[in-house]
This record gives structure tokens, sequence and C-alpha cells, in this order.
């Protein structure tokens, strides 16, 4: 399922005094399976794109085609795109209602008008897929842990099986274990299942591990896009826009320009210890 | 300044009879004893107890065992209650959660005014609380129109203007992106050397101790560990079993340590990793 | 959007009007009140009308605000229209269609109610656009001091309604985040008769009042930690005094109403 995004522009409160642009003449392509980490910090128009994806905003100018037909068009059914399109939110927790884990996650399912038995198996399948035991399917979702619950959340959008899943800011709040169990979590969907995830966050480090493709976003506009390596390589330019590339990869972009015979592109610790120790091993 | 004996609390729940269902060791004999001009973190995962302790600093708890003193008052004693909070004063997690004021300045007003503090003296204050903290630009602005980093800067003035000598922030930063996570910490810092403000920070973020003089790791309820940030981070392994991490580069030179390469333990930053493994290569290249 | 409801808001400006002492201001919009209920005819608007534009001008609230801040209310506006037109019995039948007749009367009621009703919320809301809440409680509370003979709480009852108000932008824009986060899930608030309709609010008003109170617990700490502790042995940061400009605007509020009496006894 890919999404097009084609000259799209959005304004907030268009045609008052308070118009302000979020997004300025985005021209993007999200391809079917891909890992994509949506990067930029509060403000940059993040959000606001996402938010395009399923219909949730509608372009001020310009259009979004999702499997090629215009959202925006007549007749089009935002309610089925919304079920293709899934959207986690930021702190997803805070949307629980239910009076049971089960009930909140049948929530997605049952709007759909799928079958009784159809829902209790996507429910089930998705609170599997995110590590809830079926100890805890009845237990009230206010009762849950910090953690738990944002699976919880997590899994009220899977079951609607979605062809792409969208999560703002899945990791926040989050202590750093809690942040590695969610981060692998969703890596793991990706993988098993095939689906898009696009990733937004204002962490490098969290998705350098992670994704095939970064798209760096600042003042309403798209100002970096490629894969991890690539998108690093300009250490400065992010920075200027006070985004920071990972620790490991400053080192070894540092290194490299002090005459160092290094990889300048290192992103995860693994490979910047690996370059780092073979250097010396070979000077030994 | 702030010191604790043996703190212990218990959550207890209780169903709806009130018979008790539960009983959970939120804190388990904590001792600590910051000194006044100290900047203290205290660090922790989620659950591990790190804002049951902050809260009873301030006497918003109360110890199910064991004492608390601030200033030497000690937190159980009802009538210095105010005194208790003047002397230390609490930032917490939600910035939109703890504004009460509809304009800035009025916002940090507040506290001097439950004081009792004469008019005049509330705007010098005032005056100078939102200078410190660099927000007299939006002294006149409405708080629901500040960034996140920018709305814990006020709620941090909210305290200075108490003239507190320790602030505890809880958690300020654990829903703040990164630009408002540095502006937050910067500020704490300035506080603690400028104006010789104590400084006790609770977080879960490793980049933020870095500069701490003194960590205390917290896990379960208990202090599991005590000691400078480098002492802190030399312990990779250990703070991951706590569900806590170390910063990249801490972790790039543990696992070159482990490689064979001679890098001091305790690395905290990139330039300090740079320095160590150029003097290592230099090292290698003056025995051939 | 939810977040577009602006009427009440505070906003900011530098004016007379928003330099006016709150008690000014709360006196003023009673004033007007009471003046628009004094008349029963379209002519014993125009002082009213005149008197608004003339606070609204000196307030430098842009009238485009002003009518935005109206859309909230045009649903209410429209079933008292409506409500006049068709259940307002009189002499002139102007037009009848099977059971539906309509008076000329109605109509006429229908105007004046609509006018009456415009004027009355605008003048209140112009208070509230110029007048922070903190200032419009700490009127409220010195305009109701004497209450606090009977034991009446009325600083705590002050303190409540300022809370309320600065949280209401806040409540406004969670009540948006949860109604988009229920739509990712396929919920529609807009389909269905009124059972399901009001069923659809369910998933947004439990995620709400539960976040109200988490919002409510964390605000009594910060209060309390700021050494909060009810009226006694509080100071103020801007005590409420009353300068020139404040006897000059009540001199104008008792000419004001001087004038509206003396027209709507001509009228009558």
């Amino acid at each position: 399922m890919s999404i097009i995004f084609d000259h799209v522009t959005h304004k907030y409160e268009a045609g008052t005094t308070m118009e302000k642009p979020a997004l300025k003449d985005i021209n993007l392509v999200i391809n079917d399976g891909e890992f994509i980490g949506l990067i930029g910090h509060t403000g940059s128009g993040k959000s606001t794109l996402i938010q395009h994806m399923n219909g949730l905003l509608k372009p001020t100018e310009g259009t979004v085609y999702v499997d090629g037909e215009d959202i925006c068009g007549k007749g089009y059914s935002l309610k089925s795109l919304r079920s293709r399109v899934g959207l986690v939110f930021q702190y997803p927790e805070h949307q629980l209602f239910e009076s049971s884990v089960l009930l909140d996650v049948e929530f997605g399912p049952k709007n759909m008008g799928l079958t009784q038995l159809e829902i209790q198996y996507r429910a089930f399948e998705a609170l599997k897929s995110v590590g809830i035991g079926d100890d805890l399917i009845d237990a009230s979702p206010f009762e849950l842990s910090g953690g738990q619950k944002r699976r919880v959340a997590i899994a009220g959008v899977l079951a609607m099986k979605p062809k792409v899943l969208i999560l703002d800011e899945p990791t926040a709040g989050l202590d750093p274990a809690g942040r590695d169990e969610i981060l692998g979590l969703i890596r793991r969907i990706h993988e098993e299942s095939g689906i898009t995830v696009i990733l937004v966050s204002h962490s490098m480090e969290d998705v350098a591990n992670y994704v095939d493709r970064i798209i760096v976003m600042n003042d309403a506009k798209v100002v970096l896009e490629g894969p991890p390596k690539t998108v690093f390589a300009n250490c400065d330019a992010l920075e200027s826009i006070g985004l920071s590339v990972p620790q490991v990869t400053r080192i070894s972009a540092d290194l490299k320009n002090l005459g160092l015979p290094v990889r300048p592109d290192s992103i995860t610790i693994e490979e910047a210890a690996d370059e780092l120790a073979a250097l010396y091993k070979r000077l030994h | 300044m702030i010191k604790t004996k043996d703190l212990s609390f218990d959550y207890i729940r209780r169903d709806e009879e009130g018979n008790v269902e539960s009983i959970t060791r939120a804190l388990d004999e904590v001792n600590i004893s910051v000194k006044p001009g100290d900047f203290v973190a205290v660090l922790g995962a989620n659950g591990s107890g790190k804002s049951t302790f902050a809260k009873h600093l301030d006497a918003i708890l109360m110890p199910t065992e064991g004492s608390v003193y601030v200033n030497g008052m000690p937190t159980t004693d009802e009538d210095k209650l105010l005194d208790i909070r003047r002397t230390a004063g609490m930032v917490f997690q939600n910035p939109d959660n703890q504004i009460i004021g509809t304009i800035v300045e009025d916002d940090v007003g507040f506290g001097p005014e439950n004081l009792g503090i004469p008019t005049e003296e509330i705007w010098e204050r005032v005056d100078k609380a939102l200078d410190r903290v660099g927000m007299t630009k939006y002294r006149c602005d409405s708080p629901n129109k500040l960034s996140g980093g920018q709305k814990q800067r006020v709620a941090i003035a909210g305290i200075m203007a108490m003239k507190p000598k320790c602030i505890i922030l809880d958690e300020p930063t654990a829903m703040l992106d990164p630009v408002g996570r540095r502006e937050v910490i910067k500020t704490a810092k300035e506080l603690n050397e400028k104006e010789g403000v104590t400084v006790i920070l609770i977080t879960h973020y490793m980049e933020e101790v870095i500069e701490a003089d003194r960590v205390i790791v917290m896990d379960a309820g208990k202090v599991v560990l005590e000691g400078t940030p480098r002492q802190i981070f030399s312990r990779v392994e250990q703070l991951k079993s706590f569900r806590l991490d170390v910063p990249q580069v801490t972790a790039l030179a543990f696992e070159l340590n482990k490689r064979g390469i001679p890098l001091p333990p305790g690395i905290l930053t990139v330039k300090e990793f740079e320095e160590e493994y150029i003097k290592a290569l230099s090292a290698l290249e003056g025995d051939a | 959007m939810i977040r577009d409801i602006t009427i009440g808001q505070y906003y900011p400006e530098n004016s007379i009007i928003h330099r006016l002492d709150p008690r000014v201001k709360l006196a003023g919009t009673l004033v007007f009140l009471v003046s628009l209920f004094l008349f029963k005819s379209f002519w014993g608007y125009i002082p009213a009308v005149i008197f608004l534009f003339t606070c609204i001008h000196l307030s430098k609230v842009p009238f485009k605000h002003i009518v935005k801040g109206l859309k909230a209310v045009v649903v209410l506006l429209s079933f008292t229209l409506l409500a006049n037109i068709f259940f307002t019995k009189g002499t002139d039948l102007v037009f009848s269609w099977k059971f539906i007749k309509i008076y000329r009367e109605g109509l006429e009621m229908a105007g004046f109610m609509a006018i009456r009703l415009t004027l009355l919320i605008t003048g209140s809301s112009l208070m509230t656009y110029t007048t922070t809440p903190t200032k419009l409680t700490d009127g409220l509370e010195r305009a109701f001091a004497p209450l606090k003979l009977f034991k009446a709480p009325v600083h705590e009852v002050a303190t409540m309604m300022s809370i309320a108000l600065r949280f209401i932008p806040v409540l406004l824009e969670e009540t948006d985040k949860i109604m988009k986060a229920q739509q990712a899930r396929g919920a529609d608030f807009e389909e269905g008769g009124l059972i399901k309709r009001a069923k659809a609010m369910i998933p947004i008003l439990i995620p709400l009042f539960i976040s109200a109170f988490r919002r409510a617990g964390d605000l009594a700490m910060a209060m309390e930690v700021r050494c909060y502790h009810g009226g006694e042995g509080r100071t103020k940061m801007k005590p409420l005094k009353y300068k020139l400009r404040d006897l000059i605007a009540y001199l104008i509020l008792a000419a004001y109403l001087a004038v509206v009496i003396f027209i709507g006894k001509k009228l009558h």
C-alpha cells in the first residue's frame, strides 16, 4: 500500500488572521513494506503530516493518494482508510476507556463491522503480538502498568489489521528498558507481517537501529530524506536545526576528520565498535 | 539540607469495603543525605520508587516508617509544613498540570502570594525569578501558548519566587522533546551554580545526570548505587539490570574495553571518548 | 473543530478596556444586560448597540474575532429564532402550510430576540475577552466579599472559577486529541440517531474524565507545594485599586443607564 503526497500544503486556521502553515509543499512517496523513521522536533510538522495519511486532516492544497486514490475524492470511505492506515497517537494509553483490556482492543474491529468471531480472534491475536498474556485480558486497562497500557493501546490499532502502521513517539515517557522493548516489538511486527511502519520520533538514536529510511522535517518542510547512513552523513546540517546525530556517528565522523582511517558513517554501537577495534588491532 | 533515615513507604490498596487488598512496598529503608549546594540526580526506571521518594521530600507523602528531615525539620511536623515547602520547592512532570495562573507572571507570583509577601516584594521576586529562567520576554503571555520546555521553566520560576534553598525536580523532562529537555536541565544547572540552590533531579534519562555532583540509583524501592556519574556509568551491565542504560559513548567505550582496548571506565562525553581513543592509539605507536 | 471555540477566552491586548478594574467591567456588563431588557422595540436597542460597538472599538479586540466567537452559539441562536417564528401566535398571518402557521408577530419577535441574544452574548464575552480570568475572579471575590460575613466560601469559589477558566483550553485540546485517536480506531461521531450518537461519546468522555481527574490531582499537589492554604494570610501581586479611569468609567456607565431608562420611558 503506497502513500503519495503531491504538493501538499496544510494551513491551520486557513483564511483567518491566525493562519499558520504546518506543511509547506510536501512531496513524498512511502512504499509498501517500508520501515520509515520520521524525525523532527515539536512543531516541525510531523504530527500534521501523519494525520494526513489517514484523512484526519485534509490538505489545504495538494493531494494525498493512498493506493493510487485521492483520499479527499468524492465517495472515498475515510472509515475504511482508517482501518487500513492505523495511527497510534502519542501517549495512546490516554484513549483507553473500556472496562476490560479485551473489550478495549475490540473497539476498532467492532467499528469495522466485522463478525463477533472475527472481532474476538483479531483482538486475541493483536494482544498476543504485543506480549499481553491471557492473564491480563479481563483486567481493567486502568490497573495495568504504564508500559502494559501502552501495549494494549497499540494492540487496539493492530487489531484492525492495518496495512500501514504509524506510531507517534511510541516510546515517550518510557524508561530505557521499556523503550527498547517497544522498539523491539515494532521491529518484530514489521518483520513478521511485512506491513509498512512509520515511526515518528525526535531521537535519532532510537530510529538509527531500526529503520530503512529516515525523513527529517523542519519548519513544515522535508529537509532530508534517505537511508540512515546517508542522512547521518549530514551531521552538521542536522545539528544546525537542533537535531543531534547518534553519538557514535558523531565520533566516527570526527575521527575521520582527524585523518584516522575509519568509516565515517557508523550508526550503531556495534558498527562503531567493530570499526574502532579493527583499527586498533591493525596498529597493534 | 535533606536527610532521610530508614525511609520506608507502603502503598496500601483497599477494596470497596475498605479492607486491605494489597500492600506494596514502594520505598525500602532509604538513607540519603544531601548537602547544601549539591546537585544530586536520582536515577531509576519506571516503578523504581524514585517519584515516591521525591514526594516524601516535600511532605506530600508521609513515611510509613523512618523519617525525612528538610533543613532539620521533620516532614511529619504539621506546624512546619509551610516552612518545609518554602525551603524545598518542587517541580513536577506534566508541564500543563502545575501552572495555576492564566498568564505567566501571575503564575510565578502565586507562591509568594500564598506566603503573604508584600505586593512590592512579590513583583521584585517575580521579576528576578523570570529573569533567572530566561522567561521575562513571555511574562504577559498565556502559558497555553508556550512550548513544554518553556512551561517547565515557568514552573521553576514559580518555585524560585518562593526563594527556596532546594529545588526538587520530579521527572521534569519526561514529557519534553530533546530541545525542551536541554532547556530545563541547563536552567537547573545554572540555578545550582549561580544561585547556590541545592538541586535534586529525578529522572531516567542518562544524559541528564552527567553533570550532577552525585548520582543515586534506585531500584525496587531501594538505593542500589551511589557515586559520581563516572563511577555510576562504569557499571554498564549492572545499570542494564535495573532497566537503565548508559549514554552511547559510554556503551561504546565499554564495548571496546571488552575487546581489549585500554580505555578508562565511565567515559561520559563524545569529546572525552575521542581524546581517550586517540591517546590509546598513540600509546601503540609509541610502543612500535 | 473543537479547538476553534474562542468565545470567553482572554484576548491579550493593551487597551483602555483591558486596563479597567474588573469590578468596573462586571458592573458595566450588568448594566448592559439590564439595559437590554428594558425595551420592547427595535429602536430601543440603538443606544445599546452604540455603547457595545464603542466598547469593542476601544478594546482593540478585532471584530472578526468576536464574530468568530459567536459561531459557537449559532445553534442556540437559531433554535430561539425558529422557536419564536413557529410558536408565536398572533393576528397577522403571513404564511401557512398544513399545520405550520407563521405570524408577523412571530417574525418580529424572532428578530427582536436574535438581536437581544447576540448583544447579550457579545456584551458578556467582551468582558471575558478583555479580562484575564485571574482578574475576573479577583473582581468577583471583591464584589462578593460582603458575603464572607455569612461564612460563604467566596475565596474558594473564586479560586475554583479561575482554575476552571485556566483549564478550559487545555481540556478542549485534550478532547480534540482523544476524538482523533478514537476516529483513528474507526469511531464515527456523525452517523446514526440520537442514541447511537450519545453512545459514540462514551469513548471520548471516559478518557476525558480520567484525564481531568488526573490533572486535578496533579494540580492540587502543585498548589500544595507552592504553599497554598486558602485565602487566609494571602497577599496579592496585583491588588485591585480604583484609578481615575475607573471612576470615569463608572460615571459613563451611570450616564448610559440614565439615557437608556429615559429612552425606555419615552418609547412606552
